[in-house]
């Protein structure tokens, strides 16, 4: 059974997305990379279930 | 291509001939959706206004297209409402394609038993055509053609303005100036304030085309479609069989090549195949997000594009103009009258402000999705999009603009809340629609009953609070008949509650057991004296 949850949580969604854009505005490419994989290994670490992390990584991946 | 659709004669004014300036109490500058609708609310007041526009004719282009709920039920208090529903085409459906496949849709009106529908795409000259004939049913307005001002002299409690016409120049004196002259403003100019925000670097193509055409009456845009492949498309109904086509072209296009109707209808025909259309209009730009600082300025008040500019993403441009255009004009009416200081118009600045600062976040946001700054950028957006078949979130995530809605104000001219209320209604907020019988049978809705004063909606249970002058009462339950039951749910309605609707139907107060004196000091604060 599912434990990931794909619905939206954010009120409003709008103001996460321009977070996650203003986090990496006026970054290269590679650079946007490795700012992503440290949010990857905080929000993980933050989830702290391993079951949603390998469902997290499927769905990434599908 | 269509040029004017509509030209309108100069007439001399003996206000050319006087000896010494003539003093107005109001002069609006710029005959556009802003200044049509603003001198329409002050004359409908009874306040006298000059209207001055530097051309002679309207209709060349479509320019806005989209009109919000908001919208037509402004129009509707201005006598034009249901005109423009007539004659437009409505619409409430959203669809969004990634590459050519669907991932999102919205509805943005999904409750039934309001009067307005969410939204109508006319063409901005129908619009404008029809104000213009209501200005011409008001003797309160006096509309100049062909009245260009020139120069603007402010003083303490008047400006003097020089305006040119083809008999020469002429000077008036206004009590108050309404700036309604929209993205250039002349006014702006010659006040030297600046008027500063952010630039966008993408270019795009609007193209508005004639085609017999059975796509469905929705707002479908694209990301990255196989006909315009890497930028977005937007393609909208509106009347007469003309669409509304918006491609991005990105920052390096040529502004001048790609105007051109052959290198236009090359790009259409990878759009649309082998359909027959034939060219309206054509414009590319690029937008501005920002305002001024202040929108008034002594005796100088600015409004609509004059005062702030939006992308055209989410109808936030006219549609806001036309909701400064009510939220000023009874304000402007009660200074006039005396029933308020001049300080009640800072409360318009401070409202407005409020929504232009909505306005702008939104449409940067959208903005920021639709023509991503950078390879590191699009690829966020480009990861939304590819989520988006998989997860509810990221489909949530999609912006193509969020389309305008009218502002909730955080306004010292509400009363807060004594009592708690559920419902939809919000505080500063216009009060919802609903459906309700008139005390005759007729079946009506409630804006029509609110009809741009002070008004008191009364919940019966027994005998009516005092009411004191100024304000019109409406005992629900009496005179208007809750008959579906709809306006007690969006009130929150419970026996013997109150509602002060100001002037522009927006709730300043309400609370479960109201009396004279509660009622009385609400209507003195939304007028922005204290209680």
């Amino acid at each position: 059974m599912s434990r990931l949850i794909t619905r939206l949580q954010f009120a409003d969604p709008d103001a996460a997305y321009l977070t996650l854009v203003e986090a990496r505005r006026g970054l290269s490419l590679e650079a946007a990379a490795e700012l992503d994989t440290k949010l990857v290994l905080i929000l993980a670490n933050h989830i702290g279930d391993i079951e949603v992390l390998k469902e997290a990584v499927a769905l990434a991946k599908a | 291509m269509r040029h004017a659709l509509y030209t309108f004669a100069y007439r001399r004014s003996s206000d050319q001939d006087a000896g010494a300036p003539v003093r107005h109490p109001v002069v609006v500058v710029g005959a556009g959706p802003v200044g049509l609708a603003t001198a329409i609310d002050l004359g409908q007041r009874g306040v006298p206004v000059v209207l001055l526009d530097d051309a002679d004719r309207i209709g060349e282009g479509s320019r806005g297209i989209c009109w919000s709920k908001r919208t037509l039920e402004i129009c509707d208090r201005l006598g034009v409402g249901e005109k423009l529903v007539a004659q437009g085409v409505t619409w409430k459906l959203g669809r969004v394609f990634s590459g050519n496949e669907l991932v999102f849709s919205f509805d943005l009106l999904p409750e039934s038993g309001h009067k307005m529908p969410a939204f109508i795409n006319l063409q901005q000259f129908y619009l404008e055509k029809a104000l213009c004939d209501r200005v011409g049913e008001i003797d309160a307005i006096d509309m100049r053609w062909r009245n260009k001002l020139v120069g603007v002299e402010p003083h303490n409690d008047h400006v003097r303005l020089k305006i040119d016409t083809p008999d020469g120049p002429y000077t008036l004196e206004a009590a108050w100036l309404i700036a309604a002259d929209g993205a250039r403003s002349a006014t702006r100019d010659m006040l030297g304030l600046s008027f500063s925000g952010v630039t966008f670097e993408d270019k795009f193509l609007i193209a508005d085309i004639k085609m017999a055409a059975d796509f469905p009456t929705e707002r479908r845009f694209w990301f990255d479609p196989s006909f315009h492949a890497g930028q977005s498309a937007l393609m909208h109904r509106q009347p007469d069989n003309v669409w509304r086509i918006d491609l991005q072209l990105g920052p390096d296009a040529d502004a001048a090549e790609e105007q051109k109707p052959e290198r236009v209808t090359e790009r259409l025909r990878r759009m649309l195949g082998d359909i027959p259309f034939t060219l309206e209009w054509i414009s590319v730009y690029r937008f501005n997000c920002r305002r001024l600082d202040r929108f008034v300025h002594g005796r100088v008040v600015f409004i609509g594009d004059a005062a702030h500019q939006v992308s055209p993403f989410g109808a936030r441009g006219a549609n806001s103009g036309i909701q400064d255009a009510e939220n000023l004009a009874w304000k402007l009416a009660a200074v006039l009258e005396g029933e308020a200081g001049a300080s009640l118009i800072e409360s318009y600045e401070r409202e407005r402000i409020q929504a232009a600062d909505e306005n702008i976040a939104h449409s940067t946001r959208s903005t920021d999705f639709i023509a991503p700054h950078s390879p590191a950028e699009r690829q966020l957006r480009n990861a939304v999009l590819a989520m988006a078949p998989k997860a509810e979130f990221a489909r949530r995530m999609i912006n193509s603009g969020r389309l305008s809605v009218a502002t909730v104000y955080d306004t010292p001219l509400s009363t807060p809340d004594e009592s708690s209320f559920g419902g939809s209604a919000r505080l500063g907020a216009p009060v919802p629609d609903a459906p309700v019988l008139r005390k005759d049978g007729v079946a009506s809705h409630l804006l029509d009953n609110v009809a741009g004063e002070f008004t008191l909606l009364y919940v019966k249970n027994g005998a009516m609070p005092e009411v004191p002058e100024g304000v019109r009462p409406i005992c629900i339950g009496e005179d208007l008949i809750d008959s579906d039951g709809v306006l007690g749910q969006r009130l929150d309605a419970t026996p013997g509650a109150a509602y002060l609707l100001r002037p522009d139907q927006h709730l300043a107060a309400r609370w479960r057991h109201a009396d004279g004196a509660k009622i009385a000091a609400a209507r003195r604060r939304a007028l922005g004296r204290a209680g």
